[in-house]
């Protein structure tokens, strides 16, 4: 019997002489469009984000201005040089850099090692393949079978830390109904950071790592009737995950954006009621 | 019916070399490309070789590459592709025989390590199962084998050397709906992991893309699989569990039980 140790490799004469046309690609359609708008997509964000992670400032509207906003990318403000009112008691005090490139580590874990953005980078950054049917630009391959790419299977555990961001940022977004000095109120702000947090909760649930643990591993769903249902409701989001995924990172970005607007003075946030 | 001149430009060779040849004929309102082809046959080119059975989108034997899009020549219809030329090729994965045939033997080779399915033995009322507990799986029984997904994979088609130690899509769906199966009593994550390649996926779903049979791949096998896997063999929780209980972690041989993979047909054996 053949053992799996032992199993014999699929002869590669089976590979043969290929023998058709050798060509990159024999697509005749804008097959490059699509990896294009990705990367460029991608590299803004990535620009914007680190640029405002770096610039340590204008990430709080606090009592002054009788409002409370915190800018998701400094959330939870943990370290001893966050601006006063933003921030839990217990602060990191060793940490002398901006608090965002600390507390930024989980998002960009979580995204970096997303199904789809994996999918998304691989094929419009490393080009492996830019798109069906069209060469990949690389000379050997191993996919995510070894290190680096290995540790692409950390993404789970990434998961559960974002769940931890999530209900951070969604106390934020609570917080954000107040205003200091006025009492209870909706301004713009509330409902920016409140939309924020709901997307994020829904890329989330949406997350692979998250159909699977809901109850994609189980053998047979009649034994588990919760887990099966909350697989059916994971589901569907699911096959949303990409359009989730993009319109999360655009509006966490225009979050940030928001509340930077707001503390440098460039905009008032409007009082809604 | 109105007609319209068509230029197609059609592989002829086999594996001594070959080229683009272009004929050009008129083509009927509704017709799809193996139409076309098969017109070419019988007015221009008798000896052009391909191949197909149904017409109909469920053999899976017409598969081709039309302009760089791996495709059915039965479901792809003529008026549907862009003004210009049409150009057919073979199945660029897959060793050429001649024109537009190829031998897809890489395949069965592939099917024949999947550990096969081992239910428990037989209550004495007979094995049940659930409808819920079965669906799952049932997307994966409409595959026809037209192949397309291991032709468009790029771990094969751009790179030869991978063939040996990776499944492909196709038979990712296959050890999905076993992994799936209510009454399988395989384990074939390790397997899975160290035989079949599955960490070589990076999940660019170019098989979903052109499966015809618009069968889920990547969402709904491959990365469950990937998260089976994760439970196996990457999560250190469960890890820290066999050390506790002192388990030790199975080979992928032990398993997958003491099942035979196909013996009978394993020309290894
Ligand atoms: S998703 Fe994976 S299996 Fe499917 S074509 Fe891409 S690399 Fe191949
Ligand atoms: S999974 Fe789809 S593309 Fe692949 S062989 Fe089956 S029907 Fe064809
Ligand atoms: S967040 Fe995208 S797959 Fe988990
Ligand atoms: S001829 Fe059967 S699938 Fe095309």
């Amino acid at each position: 019997m053949t053992s799996v140790e032992n199993a014999s490799v699929t002869p590669v004469t089976l590979g043969g002489t290929r023998g058709g046309p050798d060509t990159t690609t024999l697509r005749r359609d804008h097959w490059w469009l699509q990896p294009a708008v990705t990367f460029s997509v991608l590299t803004s964000f990535v620009v914007y984000s680190s640029w405002a992670a770096f610039v340590n400032k204008d990430y709080y509207v606090g009592a002054q201005a009788h409002r409370d906003l915190l800018s998701p990318f400094y959330s939870p403000c943990i370290t001893s040089s966050c601006v006063p009112g933003s921030h839990p008691s217990h602060v990191i005090t060793w940490w002398s850099l901006s608090p965002a490139l600390l507390i930024l580590i989980v998002p960009l874990g979580f995204r970096l090692t997303c199904y789809y953005y994996r999918k998304a980078y691989y094929r419009s950054f490393w080009w492996s393949p830019p798109a069906c049917g069209v060469a990949d630009a690389h000379g050997s391959y191993s996919g995510e079978s070894r290190f680096p790419l290995i540790l692409q299977n950390v993404h789970r555990w990434f998961f559960y830390l974002g769940l931890i961001l999530n209900v951070i940022l969604t106390i934020d977004a609570i917080m954000a109904f107040r205003e200091p000095g006025i009492g209870i109120g909706v301004s713009v702000g509330t409902l920016v950071l409140c939309a924020n947090a709901a997307f994020l909760w829904v890329y989330s649930i949406s997350c692979h790592a998250c159909r699977h643990l809901c109850g994609g591993q189980v053998k047979r769903f009649s034994e588990h009737p919760l887990r099966y249902r909350l697989w059916k409701i994971v589901t569907p989001l699911n096959a949303r995950h990409m359009q989730i995924a993009w319109t999360s990172l655009v509006f966490v970005a225009l979050t940030d954006l928001y509340v930077r607007l707001v503390a440098s003075g460039v905009i008032h946030d409007p009082r809604l009621f | 019916m109105s007609e319209r001149e068509v230029n197609m430009r059609v592989w002829r060779g086999d594996a001594n070399g070959g080229n683009f040849e272009k004929y050009s004929l008129a083509s009927q309102e509704g017709e799809v490309v193996l139409d076309v082809i098969h017109r070419i046959q019988a007015t221009q080119a008798p000896d052009l070789a391909c191949r197909w059975n149904c017409k109909a989108g469920k053999c899976g034997s017409c598969s081709a590459e039309i302009n760089g899009k791996p495709s059915l020549m039965c479901m792809t219809r003529m008026d549907e592709l862009p003004e210009g030329d049409v150009v057919v090729a073979p199945m660029k994965t897959f060793p050429i025989l001649r024109d537009l045939v190829t031998d897809v033997s890489f395949n069965y080779e592939v099917a024949k390590r999947v550990p096969a399915f081992q239910p428990p033995p037989p209550p004495e009322d007979g094995y049940r199962m659930q409808q819920v507990d079965i669906q799952r799986g049932q997307e994966f029984r409409k595959c026809i084998e037209c192949f397309l997904c291991q032709d468009v994979c790029h771990v094969i088609r751009d790179h030869e050397e991978n063939k040996p130690a990776y499944a492909g899509p196709r038979f990712f769906i296959r050890y999905a709906e076993l992994e799936m199966h209510p009454l399988d009593t395989n384990d074939r994550r390790e397997f899975v992991r160290q035989k079949a390649g599955l960490g070589m996926c990076n999940i660019t779903k170019c098989c979903t893309e052109v499966c015809p049979e618009h069968i889920k791949i990547t969402d709904n096998a491959i990365i469950p699989l990937k998260e089976r896997v994760v439970d196996a063999a990457y999560d250190p929780i469960a890890w820290l569990g066999r050390k506790v209980r002192q388990k030790r972690k199975l080979t992928p041989e032990e398993a997958v039980g003491t099942v035979s993979h196909d013996v009978a047909t394993d020309p290894d054996s």
